[in-house]
């Protein structure tokens, strides 16, 4: 299968910035600005710099120009850095909506009266069907809107949303009826009934999802939000808070000058946490960036973040643990018979049976040496039929057959055969084993046992073993017996699992898990999944599903490939943890900033803070710019690792929150220190 | 620090170490209605009193109902406050004849009482009789304790309750909280303190000789007030003798226990802590500073019996205990260092002035970090007379918010808002959505423990500004400069933050002060209050998540150091600048010499 994924975009593209850039000005808007409250509050805090660069121009302040020109333009930078962070996050949604948007040119469909092939049509444009409608899709045609297929079956190219390349079929009733408009009916004709209004399509949804236009805020994004504003204010009251008691220790020592307004505004700009708050829109944009590279589309920045704090994790078996089939993996001869001879029967009694199944039993007979491989002519294939709920084949009059034990028991018996002693006891040893004994039997002999077992997919162990780590517990959904799932949960080191499962029973776990406090994500493609989906905190729908799971779904594959939702798990962690490490990180940054400004600002009032200048920086002007310049440059600085998100590393809580807080607590302390320095050193060259 | 200091200083820790766990158990079955030793004795107290006031005790209150009992209650007690003061001339038990308060000493003095700061604009020998004292200050030295011991409780129950809107009932716990924990152990206290010599009578202020007279030459005064000179222009002088001294008497003891018991700090005297007839003793020295830090220390345990872990009551108690340390360490030994201004005049033994002989450094030091660890603001030696960085661990431990132990209830629930704050950006940074004792941390709380930890701030930042560009505000300071800059940030610390002591050195009788300083206490402690209780309203309802091993534990070192970091460097950022002009560059004078 060939994939076209849209193409890696890197960080810095030409294209993407240039487009960034003119956005980034058009942000400036305080209209625009007024949803990050912060970075308003420091484009408000360049207009005052402004103001004092234009007073200093007509004499009227006492700063130097040069200084008062360089504070205000730094400012504005600072500004513009943020959004121009926010641009680039979103432009890199935008030129992926851009390709979706192409899938959706304006195409007319063919309005049937009834679901009927012969009924008469009308044609109108996609723009003008509605809930309810019937359309008539036929080879090479779009479809024009979301939909089920009513009558019909017929291969779609559905590339031009997921990706793949690869037709799939798509019939009326059954799991596979949901058709999404904008995907192309490459052979036979369907009828389709219209399930969603124009503009409500999953496209439209997927494509004002991935512009951001829709993008709400997430309970966390807003209780981080109180906290970056209530500092922001704190540190408004301290900086104003400088200005009286300057005045008086000027008053009282008779010497130096109050702080001045420009500086005021220059310690402000810096204490505001302006990193994180310039970062913080790029920030959950990028996630679902990041999430959408990896094909899968979250409904809601919600659903992301929640995936994050998933605590059990219910996981289909069949496809998602296991390979789809179960694989023959050993040939146990009975009654005497050699090894050999048993390869030969079920070879035989196989080499009809197209089911994977049927084919594994073949590969691995074969393995047993040189054997007859092809069918002799005149040999009749007797497929596998519900009644006697066996299968083979019949040569020359000897007859080869391959089922469940007990049927070919019965099967014996009624040819008059005996059965061998220990059959039963190597038929429940495989039982037991969590595996499918199925006995093959030439004419009236049983000549053994073949184990057919479920393959567990490789390497599922070690993803289990990672989000254990991480406190997710996950339990693994089947409709196999108790023993067979006992057996494949133990191999798969699931720490749990749900047997015999029925939709109702997905429901009642979930809503168990849920009451006592577990956030609980599931994934899904059948009908009878929708209740589950809907219950379920993150629910990944596959997109292969049907059309109620995919609506009862938040989050949906394209790619259809269950054990995503580890990666979407990780891609919710690693949103809240970039925005509490550059949190951390903005706030650790103060202190060095406190040292550069302070004894600044003071020491012509009192020269003895002079000690304070624990980095000996030049001159108070060039200490102030300093920190001012620092403080612009570090957002653009950490807008690449604002977009890929910080490393998230599955390790226990206490063991991460350590090893953050050493990178981005200690680091944002000492950071600035190093760069405030290395900025006055190169302005002492300058000047 | 001599053998003798060790061993006070040892002995202190060792009894509160000792006290917490007993303590908090018994509190916690008091506030959950659970049978303890004194129930025989007190139940019935407690339904009488419920009859008599139409309480049902099983009345379970919303947090809004909870928020306008305690508010409503404290507006009366206020209110019965400023008139009593206000008619005190006509009031009983008033042997030397007191006049009333003027109003604006009234208004401060009742809003500081029933704030829990008892930031004093009146010195109690002079101004207040023994009425005033026990009927007025007494009473509410105990319900203003109660009232923070109850919201306390209420958050508690927030974070132990699983989606219940209720949060208890506030009579009920107000109630229990005096009847059972303040008034018998303030009984107990009183007893010790009376038998080391603390004073307890009605009798009128006494005249007695002195031992050794003194005489000064008093100046003479014309009609005009103008000093008579000689013909030489010299000021005339009459030889003055004192000989005889009046001591103010009073019910002392039984408002003493109170005082440090409940972190009030309201002096029966004005020298309070430092007067030999509100503390005699070394014993009622050591005796009064375990009261100070006792309530506090052990809701500690409380909270954490109640909510069901037991260590994380141990680990806020060892962040509290590590930042009082540390801050005991460093005023112990700025002071026993000394000033270099001293050292030329040859003054050994570090800085004694402004203490009391008979206490030493390291019990003062000790003293003095527990009454602003705590909210209590009592004092037992003179904060204006430390040195500047000795002047810095009081004012910043006031600045922190009162969370080292702090007030008793108002510490620990501000200390739970850090805790929260402190949760939500490492929970983030572990990339889970913040979850405190299995409750997920969202926008409400976050907006309720920011209100609740930067209010008192914001009310020192906004007035200290104002004071220093008001010219009576500047008139009022004693020494001028960096030194008054830091008298005037320590008055607005301690009235925002409910401490109540004063760095001395700033008429603080000022209009300015008593009405802005008013103001100043009533948003420090109601504010912060209500937030609280709105805080555990939205706990409470919320479900329990249980932990999993992607769940930050907040009962081990790790959160321990992190939350002392937040604590640190949340007042660090907002009064860095302020300090700096303060006592900052006081120490930078000082040892530059000049």
């Amino acid at each position: 299968m060939s994939k076209h994924r849209a193409p890696s975009q890197s960080v810095f593209d030409s294209e993407l910035l240039k487009n960034a850039l003119v956005e980034a000005f058009k942000k400036l808007d305080p209209r625009s600005l007024w949803r990050n409250p912060v970075m308003l509050a420091v484009e408000i805090a360049s207009c005052i710099t402004l103001v004092t660069f234009l007073l200093s121009l007509t004499g009227a302040n006492r700063e130097p120009v040069w200084f008062t020109a360089t504070v205000s333009v730094w400012l504005w930078l600072t500004v513009l850095f943020a959004t121009f962070a926010e641009a680039l996050a979103e432009g890199r949604g935008k030129a992926r909506a851009a390709s979706l948007r192409k899938s959706r040119t304006d195409v007319s469909a063919k309005r049937l009266a009834a679901p009927d092939f012969s009924s008469p049509q009308t044609t109108v444009g996609a723009s003008e069907l509605r809930k309810g409608d019937y359309i008539l899709v036929e080879a090479g045609e779009l479809i024009a809107g979301d939909g089920e297929v009513v009558a019909g079956a017929a291969l779609v190219n559905e590339s031009a949303v997921t990706g793949e390349s690869a037709p799939v079929v798509r019939e009326s009733g059954g799991d596979r009826s949901a058709v999404t408009g904008g995907t192309t009916v490459t052979a036979s004709a369907i009828i389709i009934k219209i399930t969603a209004n124009p503009g409500e399509t999953f496209l439209d949804r997927m494509i004002s999802l991935i512009e951001g236009a829709k993008r709400r805020k997430t309970p966390n994004e807003v209780a981080l939000e109180v906290l970056l504003i209530a500092l922001t204010l704190v540190f408004l009251l301290v900086c104003a808070n400088i200005s009286p008691l300057s005045i008086y220790s000027v008053a009282a020592t008779g010497q130096g000058s109050p702080v001045s307004l420009t500086i005021l505004v220059a310690l402000f700009v810096c204490l505001a946490p302006t990193t994180i708050a310039a970062l913080l829109p790029a920030i959950g944009i990028a996630g679902m960036d990041r999430l959408f590279q990896k094909n899968v589309i979250a409904l809601s920045g919600r659903a992301i973040e929640a995936a994050g704090d998933v605590n059990v994790l219910l996981l289909d078996k069949t496809g998602t643990i296991t390979h789809g089939n179960r694989e023959a993996v050993a040939l146990v001869p009975v009654g005497g018979h050699a090894k050999r001879e048993l390869a030969q029967a079920a070879l035989m009694a196989s080499l009809g049976d197209e089911t994977p199944e049927g084919r594994s039993v073949v590969t691995l007979a074969k393995q047993q040496g040189s054997l007859l491989e092809v069918l002799p002519t005149g040999a009749v294939v007797i497929p596998f039929s519900a009644d006697s709920r066996l299968s083979g084949v019949d040569v020359d009059g000897v007859i080869y057959r391959k089922g469940a034990a007990d049927s070919i028991v019965t099967f014996i018996r009624h040819q008059g055969g005996s059965i061998p002693k220990e059959l039963a006891e190597k038929v429940n040893a495989i039982a037991h084993a969590g595996a499918t004994p199925l006995a093959v039997s030439r004419d009236a002999e049983i000549l053994g046992v073949i184990n057919l077992k479920d393959i567990v997919k490789s390497g599922i162990q070690e993803r289990f073993q990672q989000l254990r780590s991480m406190g997710i517990k996950t339990v693994m959904i089947t409709g196999d017996n108790p023993l067979t799932a006992a057996a494949i949960a133990a191999e798969a080191q699931v720490d749990d699992f749900l047997a015999q499962a029925k939709p109702e029973d997905k429901l009642r776990l979930i809503k168990e898990h849920q009451e006592a406090g577990f956030m609980v994500a599931m994934t899904g493609d059948g009908t009878n999944d929708a209740p589950a989906l809907a219950q379920a905190d993150v629910a990944v729908a596959m997109n292969t599903g049907t059309q109620p799971a995919r609506e009862a779904a938040n989050i949906i594959d394209l790619d259809s490939n269950p054990t995503k939702l580890l990666d979407i798990v990780l891609i919710g962690k690693q949103i809240l943890m970039t925005r509490g490490n550059l949190t951390t990180f903005s706030i650790s940054n103060d202190i060095a900033k406190y040292f550069a400004i302070i004894p600044a600002a003071l020491v012509s009032i009192y020269p003895q803070l002079g000690a304070l200048n624990v980095m000996h920086l030049a001159s108070p002007y060039s200490a102030i710019l300093s920190a001012v310049i620092f403080n612009a440059l570090i957002i653009p600085l950490l807008v690449p690792l604002a977009l890929k998100g910080t490393k998230f590393r599955p390790m226990p809580a206490e063991k991460l929150l350590i090893f953050n807080l050493m990178v981005y607590g200690v680091g944002g302390i000492i950071v600035p220190f190093i760069g405030i320095k290395a900025i006055d050193l190169g302005l002492g060259l300058l000047i | 620090m001599n053998t003798s200091d060790w061993l006070q200083t040892l002995f202190v820790f060792t009894v509160l170490l000792l006290l917490v766990k007993p303590l908090g158990a018994f509190m916690a079955k008091v506030y959950q209605g659970e049978r303890t030793l004194l129930s025989p004795l007190l139940v019935p107290a407690e339904n009488l009193l419920y009859r008599i006031c139409g309480v049902d005790k099983d009345d379970e209150m919303s947090w809004q109902r909870y928020a306008i009992a305690m508010l409503l209650f404290n507006l009366v007690g206020f209110l019965a406050l400023f008139a009593l003061l206000m008619l005190q001339h006509l009031l009983p038990l008033n042997p030397q004849g007191l006049p009333a308060f003027p109003w604006q000493r009234a208004l401060n003095t009742a809003i500081s009482f029933t704030t829990n700061t008892n930031w004093q604009v009146y010195s109690g020998e002079t101004a207040a009789s023994s009425f005033t004292q026990m009927v007025g200050f007494g009473v509410h030295n105990f319900i203003s304790a109660a009232t923070g011991m109850a919201i306390v409780i209420a958050l508690i129950r927030g974070f132990a309750r699983r989606k219940t809107a209720s949060i208890g009932n506030f009579w009920v716990d107000l109630s229990r909280g005096i009847l059972y924990i303040l008034l018998p152990l303030a009984l107990v206290a009183a007893l010790i303190l009376v038998f080391q010599g603390v004073i307890q009578n009605f009798s009128p202020y006494k005249t007695v000789p002195l031992l050794q007279t003194t005489s000064f030459e008093k100046p003479q005064m014309d009609e005009a007030g103008q000093p008579r000179r000689d013909a030489a222009g010299k000021p005339l002088t009459d030889p003055v003798v004192v000989d005889e001294v009046t001591l103010p008497m009073g019910p002392v003891a039984s408002q003493e226990a109170i005082k440090e018991l409940g972190t009030n700090g309201g002096g029966f005297f004005n020298a309070n802590s430092a007067h030999p007839f509100e503390n005699p003793t070394p014993l009622s020295h050591l005796l009064e500073t375990l009261l100070l830090l006792l309530i506090p220390a052990s809701l500690t345990s409380t909270f954490g019996i109640m909510v069901g872990n037991s260590r994380q009551g141990w680990m806020l108690l060892a962040v509290m205990l590590f930042l009082l340390l540390v801050s005991f360490g460093v005023l112990q030994w700025a002071e026993t260092s000394g000033t270099p201004q001293m050292m030329a005049l040859g003054i050994e033994g570090g800085n004694m002035e402004g203490k009391e002989v008979r206490f030493g450094i390291a019990a003062t030091s000790l003293f003095e970090v527990a009454t602003t660890a705590t909210s209590c603001g009592a004092v037992a030696a003179m904060h204006d007379s430390l040195t500047p960085i000795g002047g810095l661990v009081p004012l910043s431990l006031i600045l922190l918010g009162e969370i080292v132990f702090g007030g008793v209830g108002s510490g620990l629930y501000t200390m739970l808002a850090f805790a929260v704050i402190a949760v939500f950006v490492s929970g983030l940074m572990i990339g889970r959505t913040p979850e405190y004792l299995g409750k997920k941390i969202e926008g409400q709380e976050m907006w309720m423990s920011i209100v609740t930890i930067l209010s008192a701030g914001i009310v020192v930042l906004i007035l200290s500004g104002i004071a220093m560009i008001t010219p009576s505000a500047v008139a009022a300071m004693a020494n001028p400069g960096a030194h008054g800059l830091s008298e005037v940030l320590y008055a607005f610390a301690s009235m925002a933050n409910n401490n109540g002591s004063a760095f001395a050195g700033l008429d603080a009788s000022v209009n300015f002060y008593t009405l802005l300083g008013s103001l100043a206490m009533l948003i420090g402690r109601y504010v912060p209050a209500v937030a609280i209780l709105a805080m555990a309203g939205s706990l409470g309802s919320k479900k329990y998540i249980p932990p999993s091993l992607g769940t930050l534990p907040t009962d081990r070192a790790p959160f321990a150091l992190w939350l002392t970091l937040v604590i640190l460097i949340v007042g660090a950022l907002t009064f860095f600048p302020a300090l700096a002009l303060g006592p900052i560059v006081e120490h930078l004078t000082m040892r530059g010499g000049n």
